[in-house]
């Protein structure tokens, strides 16, 4: 192994260890694991960073740590494939991961699974950093299962609390769903290419039937969608919310999440060959950005808000991968990375301020009692809201502008119009959390988060400002996009600029979209120009609709759970109980009665017993006598 | 040579009625001899007709293996005596049902 291989394969280990560290000697690390934790991930990130400038300043390479699975002609490896769009992938994962971390000593001191929940943040880096890593399908689909495991564990970390735990057993049986078509598409693909090197299928793509591309790429597809929360899988997201804040913001926000996305965009090929599939994803992401942008308007929940709001965001990478746009939607997911990542951090900072409560009603004034929490906040919603400066102006105008540009005028009004709804409803959490009188309970002790939980959001905030340089000059000329946008030279375009609209104009539509979003915040709560209840009360249906969450948990309940919750009684008490219990329990009794018959036999005459062994053994001498 | 073998086939089937007909132990074992003893008149008639040497080391063989089995047998006899305060072989019935 060469230098730049076994600092590839360095990066996984030291989560991996990390895990196996925590999870079997964690009480005799106590409060250490997290410190320990956090230095190891930061390791991974060094040697992901050094990682990252091998690639920029030579090239991509793959490399195979050890054969796996050898059947026949199928050949799979433990290999890495290491290029531009997987670097950008692992220095973000494990940049994020590390500040999580730290973060996260703070965060959940004193809970007595202290151990246990760095042991198993370790393992969800570990198998992000694999998935990103992976070059085959069944790689990828091992660790794509891995970190929903991960995810799940975490989401019912408090396991006590069966809200927690519920929503931990939600979360992975709606990304069943999603995987089962992922999983199906996986077998298609090998149906239909005989491998599972991404390599090879890419160069094979071209030459396969179009509808049997559509076909795969659409069940891959089902499993971004169930991965990365969109319609109509996104029912799980919000309420992953019950896990500590933190894997939040690592999980939920920065990473896993966000899987779906760097899968299409590993998958470019394949999804550029079927215009129809990345039309499906196009109107699936627009449609997702706008619904959850829409529910975020009038929740209550501050993390709820940034959940439905990471739904949304997730939901314009979509739109840009959907029209081809690859690199856009890869900036568009590290700026939200970073942006959403802090959103939650500060959003647990202010629950950990408040002794852990969430909502808005029961809240404002924090300003002056949390500075630093309210203003990496501000910074965070002012990259939400794509103001410049800040990175999310960059990367999600990028996407705007070329889905104008691309000639998708409806999905490009509907993105401005999320736009617009996006900067009112963090802003709305802003102004009402920081702002306004204050409505906190008299007893609570407001107070700052120590310094191991602000310092990380101060990074974070300072990233959220200046990532976005690498935006510049905008949008299809800036650094990050001659960067990586060699890795897409693959794909079709199948999605030409119609327009050429200059980005200054298209920008300012969108910045001004931002701003009135912010503005009309501030006249409802903060100028009280309009009483918000005025507002509800005209609008309440459509206000019902959001606040409810289009009832979309209601309608799965009634249409799926309930009918399933019959069937399942149906065959417990009917199948299980009647037919298979009554079978087994039929012919154990039947043995049972016969037995009783049988043992009169016994009946402790030895006379009669060797009677009836004589009368055997000459009945046995008589028969090989005739034959 | 037939002669030697009806006469152990009688004392085989005298032994065989004993022990399916009587009811106390010491006569059953004694029966039981009988019928060894029977099967041992077999074994040197026709290894005496056949010129063979293994009949008759089989006939030492039964007689050691009788001898060993009466000692234990007398043994049980003994305890299931002390155990009931009688041989009669009807009494002992736990196994029962």
């Amino acid at each position: 192994m060469d230098f730049k291989t076994s600092i590839t394969w360095l990066i996984p280990l030291f989560p991996l260890a990390g895990w196996l560290l925590w999870g079997l000697f964690g009480r005799y690390f106590k409060g250490f694991s997290g410190y320990l934790a956090s230095a190891f991930i930061g390791i991974s990130f060094i040697l992901s960073v050094i990682l990252f400038f091998i690639v920029a300043y030579s090239h991509g390479f793959t490399d195979t740590l050890y054969p796996w699975v050898h059947a026949g002609t199928l050949k799979v490896g433990v290999s890495a494939v290491i290029d531009r769009l997987s670097v950008i992938m692992l220095v973000m994962v494990t940049g994020v991961s590390t500040l999580v971390h730290i973060y996260s000593i703070g965060y959940m001191q004193d809970d007595k699974g202290f151990s246990r929940y760095f042991s198993f943040l370790n393992l969800f880096v570990f198998s992000m950093i694999m998935l990103v890593m992976s070059n085959n399908v069944l790689l990828l689909y091992v660790f794509w299962e891995a970190v929903g495991f991960c995810s799940y564990i975490l989401i019912g970390f408090w396991y006590e609390k069966k809200s927690a735990s519920d929503a931990g057993k939600k979360a992975f049986i709606v990304n069943r769903v999603g995987d089962f078509g992922f999983a199906t598409g996986i077998f298609l693909l090998f149906m239909s290419t005989k491998t599972l090197n991404y390599e090879k299928i890419f160069a094979m793509v071209p030459t396969m039937p179009t509808l049997t591309v559509t076909v795969i790429a659409l069940l891959l597809f089902a499993g971004a969608v169930g991965k990365s929360a969109q319609f109509p899988l996104h029912v799980w997201l919000p309420d992953a919310m019950e896990g500590p804040t933190p894997v939040s913001a690592l999980i939920h926000a920065a990473t896993m999440v966000t899987a779906g996305v760097y899968m299409i965009a590993r998958f470019h090929v394949l999804f550029s060959y079927s215009h129809t599939a990345s039309e499906v994803v196009l109107i699936v992401g627009t449609f997702t950005a706008f619904f959850a942008a829409f529910i975020a308007l009038t929740q209550y929940d501050i993390k709820r808000i940034v959940a439905y709001s990471t739904v949304s965001q997730l939901g314009y990478m979509f739109m840009a991968v959907g029209i081809g746009s690859y690199t856009a939607g890869m900036f568009h997911l590290i700026s939200h990375a970073i942006f959403k990542g802090l959103l939650f951090l500060t959003a647990g900072s202010v629950m950990h301020g408040l002794s852990g409560e969430l909502d808005l009603r029961k809240m404002g004034g924090l300003y002056s009692k949390m500075k630093t929490t309210a203003i990496t906040f501000i910074v965070g919603g002012l990259a939400l809201s794509g103001i410049p400066p800040f990175s999310g102006f960059f990367s999600k105008d990028a996407i705007l502008a070329d889905v104008y540009n691309k000639g998708f005028y409806f999905a490009w009004v509907i993105g401005e119009i999320t736009a617009l709804m996006t900067a009112f409803y963090i802003f709305r959490l802003i102004f009402l959390a920081f702002f306004s009188e204050s409505k906190v309970d008299k007893n609570l002790h407001v107070h700052e988060s120590p310094k191991i939980m602000t310092v990380p959001m101060i990074i974070m905030a300072f990233f959220a400002l200046t990532i976005g340089f690498l935006g510049i000059p905008p949008f299809n000329h800036s650094v990050f996009y001659n960067f990586l946008n060699v890795d897409f030279q693959n794909a079709k375009n199948f999605a030409p600029a119609v327009n050429g609209m200059p980005w200054y104009v298209l920008s300012s539509i969108s910045v001004a979209a931002g701003l009135i979003g912010i503005y009309i915040a501030y006249l409802l709560y903060i100028k009280k120009a309009v009483d918000p209840e005025k507002i509800k009360t005209i609008f309440k249906p459509v206000y019902a609709l959001s606040y409810n969450k289009v009832y979309i948990d209601e309608i799965y309940n009634f249409l799926i759970v309930k009918p399933l919750l019959v069937f399942f009684d149906f065959l417990w008490k009917v199948v299980d109980i009647k037919i298979i219990d009554g079978a087994v329990n039929g012919i154990a009794g039947a043995f049972g009665s016969f037995s009783v018959k049988a043992r009169k036999i016994q009946n402790g005459m030895l006379m009669s017993y060797l009677l009836t062994i004589s009368i055997g053994v000459a009945a046995v001498l008589f028969y090989y006598f005739i034959r | 040579m037939n002669n030697y073998l009806i006469v152990a086939g009688i004392i085989f089937c005298i032994g065989a009625l004993g022990v399916l007909m009587r009811k106390n132990l010491i006569i059953v074992f004694m029966s039981l001899e009988l019928m060894f003893n029977a099967a041992n008149l077999g074994f040197v008639a026709v290894s005496n007709r056949l010129n063979l040497i293994s009949g008759d080391v089989f006939v030492i063989f039964v007689m050691v293996v009788a001898a060993a089995e009466a000692a234990v047998a007398l043994g049980i006899i003994v305890a299931f005596y002390r155990e009931k305060g009688t041989v009669d072989m009807d009494k002992a019935n736990e196994l029962k049902n």
